[in-house]
Formats: structure tokens, sequence, C-alpha cells
């Protein structure tokens, strides 16, 4: 038995196969994983990630304490409800975890962490906010988390929590967010599509998640969520990066600001170094180009550049074929082939620049 | 609750044995071994003429989530292999003991095809792994 998020005995009653996940029973998929990422692409659908780390960090020195804790640069955030999506990293630049922050005013920022990693998340920030006089950080474990993805999104919610959200969260720049009553609303995601994360009172999930259904949006499973993100091309904490692993090591140096280079963020040593003198390894992506399907851990040989392994690998329900990202040596280029073992036998796959899939499209 | 068709013989691995008329006996995956996989992607099955041996394994079925082994249920020859599953994999899971078969075989010995979980033994053990 496992945490369970407001949402739980919805799941039962709509039929899913409940699994652990980080210590959560959580929804696997109510029927079928393939079917629940078509909808997704094609319509829409509703995720249950109220495991999520919800965090809100207030006082007056917040701006300061992130711009030591994160690798990328909270200074970006200009605008009352933009966010900005970073790394937060060991003094050695291995990622402690992925998150999304949010900037809501000058004395409150809102984070949102990994559910998996959450105790030594709050270790970590904890001690780090020590440094930092009046902070008061809060685990938000009074809200439920609904994140409503797909081109049609936006309209059945709308349709679901009321026209009065059309004018605040139509506005709404891709990620940012806005507070609407008690309702949190960003227009953040994990699957490369249209729509909202949607933080509110745990009290109020189970009705908000009925009237969503009722208004046409399908419960989606944890196994979806997966290969949709695996296909928009969007790191897993755990799988594509751990603390072994530099941002820059796992496809992340978009989310690193080093620049200006007098913040001074945890981590910051190490990543100088290997900007300097250049990383050993690349996440990239791969496509397997027969049939089968790439798994976690495979090994890749990549001829004349060495060894490398999977870091996650899955087929992929849009291409119908398989797909993964791969962590190889740097000097490994896009349109290379390499070959996989693919339980025991030689498999070959192409290596291509992600996301793999853009809007519903094929980008490879 | 599994579907555990009371005509036919299983194996401790989740295959299905269905005994022919012309001595052949028809091979699949059981409704409890699609349903803890969820959706099949791809299926790997032995060719015509390949000889197997009972209790090693002689195909791959992968759904989304994992990759795992068929087993042969006994010794013999491979008859023939379901060809439409290299494109419809899914209908392993919609019909496992119907359209989503998946070999036919012919038993190097019929005793072994006899000494076969029956229904309700299988039935006990998929019970015994649900524990």
């Amino acid at each position: 038995m496992g945490f369970k998020t407001p949402l739980y005995d919805a799941h039962v009653k709509m039929g899913a196969k409940i699994v652990d996940f980080g210590g959560w029973d959580m929804p696997l998929h109510y029927g079928s994983q393939i079917e629940e990422h078509h909808k997704v692409r094609r319509d829409c659908g509703m995720f249950d990630v109220s495991h999520m780390n919800v965090v809100d960090v207030k006082g007056g020195g917040v701006r300061d304490f992130f711009r030591l804790l994160l690798a990328n640069n909270v200074d970006k955030l200009k605008t009352k409800g933009k966010a900005l999506y970073s790394c937060m990293l060991t003094a050695k630049g291995g990622v402690i975890d992925d998150l999304i922050v949010y900037y809501m005013d000058d004395q409150w920022f809102r984070v949102v962490m990994n559910a998996a990693t959450r105790d030594k998340d709050m270790a970590w920030v904890n001690a780090a906010a020590k440094e930092f006089g009046g902070l008061t950080l809060t685990q938000r474990g009074d809200v439920a988390m609904i994140a409503v993805q797909g081109p049609n999104a936006k309209e059945k919610v709308y349709q679901a929590l009321g026209e009065a959200l059309r004018a605040p969260a139509g506005a709404l720049k891709p990620f940012h967010a806005v507070t609407v009553g008690e309702l949190f609303i960003a227009t953040t995601g994990y699957t490369g599509e249209d729509g909202f994360e949607i933080i509110l009172p745990a009290k109020a999930a189970p009705f908000t998640w009925q009237m969503l259904n009722e208004a046409g949006v399908p419960p989606i499973g944890l196994g979806a969520r997966d290969t949709l993100r695996l296909e928009a091309g969007m790191n897993l904490y755990g799988s594509d990066m751990d603390e072994t692993t530099t941002p820059l090591e796992s496809g992340l140096a978009w989310t690193v600001a080093l620049e200006p280079a007098d913040r001074k963020f945890i981590g910051r040593e190490v990543l100088d170094r290997q900007k300097a003198q250049g990383v050993p390894r690349q996440l990239v992506g791969l496509v397997l180009e027969g049939k089968g399907v790439l798994r976690n851990h495979q090994k890749v040989t990549c001829d004349g550049a060495g060894e490398g392994e999977i870091t996650s690998g899955s087929f992929s329900p849009t291409l119908e074929q398989s797909i993964a990202f791969a962590r190889v040596p740097a000097s490994v280029k896009i349109g290379d082939r390499c070959t996989v073992d693919l339980r025991g036998k030689p498999a070959t796959a192409r290596v291509v620049k992600y996301p793999f899939v853009r809007n519903g499209k094929s980008c490879i | 609750m599994s579907n555990i068709p009371k005509d036919l013989k299983y194996t401790k691995s989740h295959e299905w044995v269905k005994p022919n008329a012309d001595g052949s006996v028809t091979v699949g995956i059981t409704h409890h071994a699609q349903d803890l996989m969820g959706d099949m992607v791809f299926v790997d099955l032995p060719t015509a003429g390949t000889k197997v041996t009972g209790g090693k394994e002689c195909g791959v079925v992968e759904s989304v989530k994992a990759a795992s082994d068929v087993y042969a249920p006994v010794s013999g020859e491979i008859v023939e292999a379901n060809a439409a599953l290299s494109d419809s994999p899914e209908t392993v899971n919609k019909d496992p003991y119907g359209s989503g078969w998946m070999f036919r075989l012919k038993p190097a010995n019929k005793a072994e095809v006899d000494a076969l979980l029956d229904a309700k033994a299988y039935e006990a053990l998929v019970a015994s792994e649900k524990h």
C-alpha cells in the first residue's frame, strides 16, 4: 500500500490498473496505454499528477535563493506568472532533480518537483534555504494537480470548469501561470501538446476530475505519459539524468545559464570546466531501423566512437516504431548508425535529433 | 478474473495449448499473460520447420512495457506461425485464444502434451501468483 492521491478512488472506479510509482499507488492505464496515447495526440486527455511535489517558497530573499539553487537563472523571470525549467545540482554538477519554478510575485515562487525524489529534494532545499534568513518553504500536501493535454484540451477545460477561465487562462503564453480563485492554471505540460496543468485544492479534485470527464476528457495513465514525453523529447529524472550526470551530458545545456559569469550557483565549477573542456558524453535520440523495441539500459555500440547506453527506450505509438534516448560518446553525430544489443541480437539504430514528434507530426 | 477456457492445456510459463485433430497443437499466450503485459507492439515467432525443445524459449512478445519470451510448451517441430501477428500484434490482446494464436507445432511425444496443466491447475497457478 502506497501513498494515495485525492483521485485514487476515481481511478479505481474508472477501471485503472494501479501500480506503484515511487511509493504512490498510481494509474498505469485504464485499459489500453496506446489508445490513451493517441487520445492525447489527437484530441485530449487528463492525468492525475498530484503525486508531484508542490512547494511554495516565500520571503524577501526568494529570488536570491533560486539564483544559488538552480543551474538556470531565475532572473529570466521578469513578468509575474512566468515559469522556468531547471535542474538543481550537487556541488559536483550531478542532477538532484529537475523542476519547474513559477514566479508569482517578488515574495512568492512556486516550485513543482518530482514525486519519487521528494525526501532528498526537501532535505536539499531546506539545507540550502538556511543560508537565507526569513524564507519559508511549504510543501503543499493540501493541493492536487491535474494535467489536461492535447489539441482540444483548452476548449474542454473552459467547457468543464467555466467560461470565466477563458479570458485569464486563454491569454497565457506558453510556460506561464495565473491564479483564478483557488485554481492555479499553468501552460506547462509533459506531452509536447497544448493544454494546462491545474493545481487546485485537494478536496475539489474529485469533482473537477468528474466535470472534466463529463466534458469529454478521458483519463490517461502514467504509461501513456511516458511514451508521450519520450516522443516529445523530454527527459525523465532517474532514467535520462541523475546525480551521476550533469545537465550538459543529458541534453539539458539549454537549461544551464553560465552567463552572467558572476552568478554563483551550486555545481557551477564543474559545468564551467565541462564547457571549457567539452563533455565526454551526450544524450541523443535513436530510431530503431527494424522491428523490436529499444529498452532502458541496453548497450549501444557506436563504430569508432565507443559505447553508450539507452536511458529511455520504448515503442512510439505515433511513429509506430521504437525510439529511445541514449547516452553516447560526444563524438557521435546525428545521422550516424549504431548497434544496439537487443536481448542478445544486434540491431541497427539511427542517431537523430529529438523531439521525435511535435504537434502530433513526426520530426524524424 | 482471468479467462481460462476449460478445454485447453496450459504451461507454468502462461502458454495455452490446444490439441488438434491432425495430431498437431496450437499454442498462444493466456488472457492472464497478455493482461499483465499490456498493449502488444511486436511479436517474433519461430518459423516453420524449426525444431523446438519443451520449456525452452522459441519466440518473443513485446508490449509497450516489456519484452517476454514465449516458451515451447513441448518438444517438436513448428508447423506454422501466425503470420498475421507480424502486422497486428494487438490481436494477442484482443483475442488471445482465437485469432491471437502464435504457432502450431507437431509434438515429438504426445505424453508431454498430456502432462501439461489442465484449466483447474492453471487457475490455481494464476491465483497463487496474485498473492
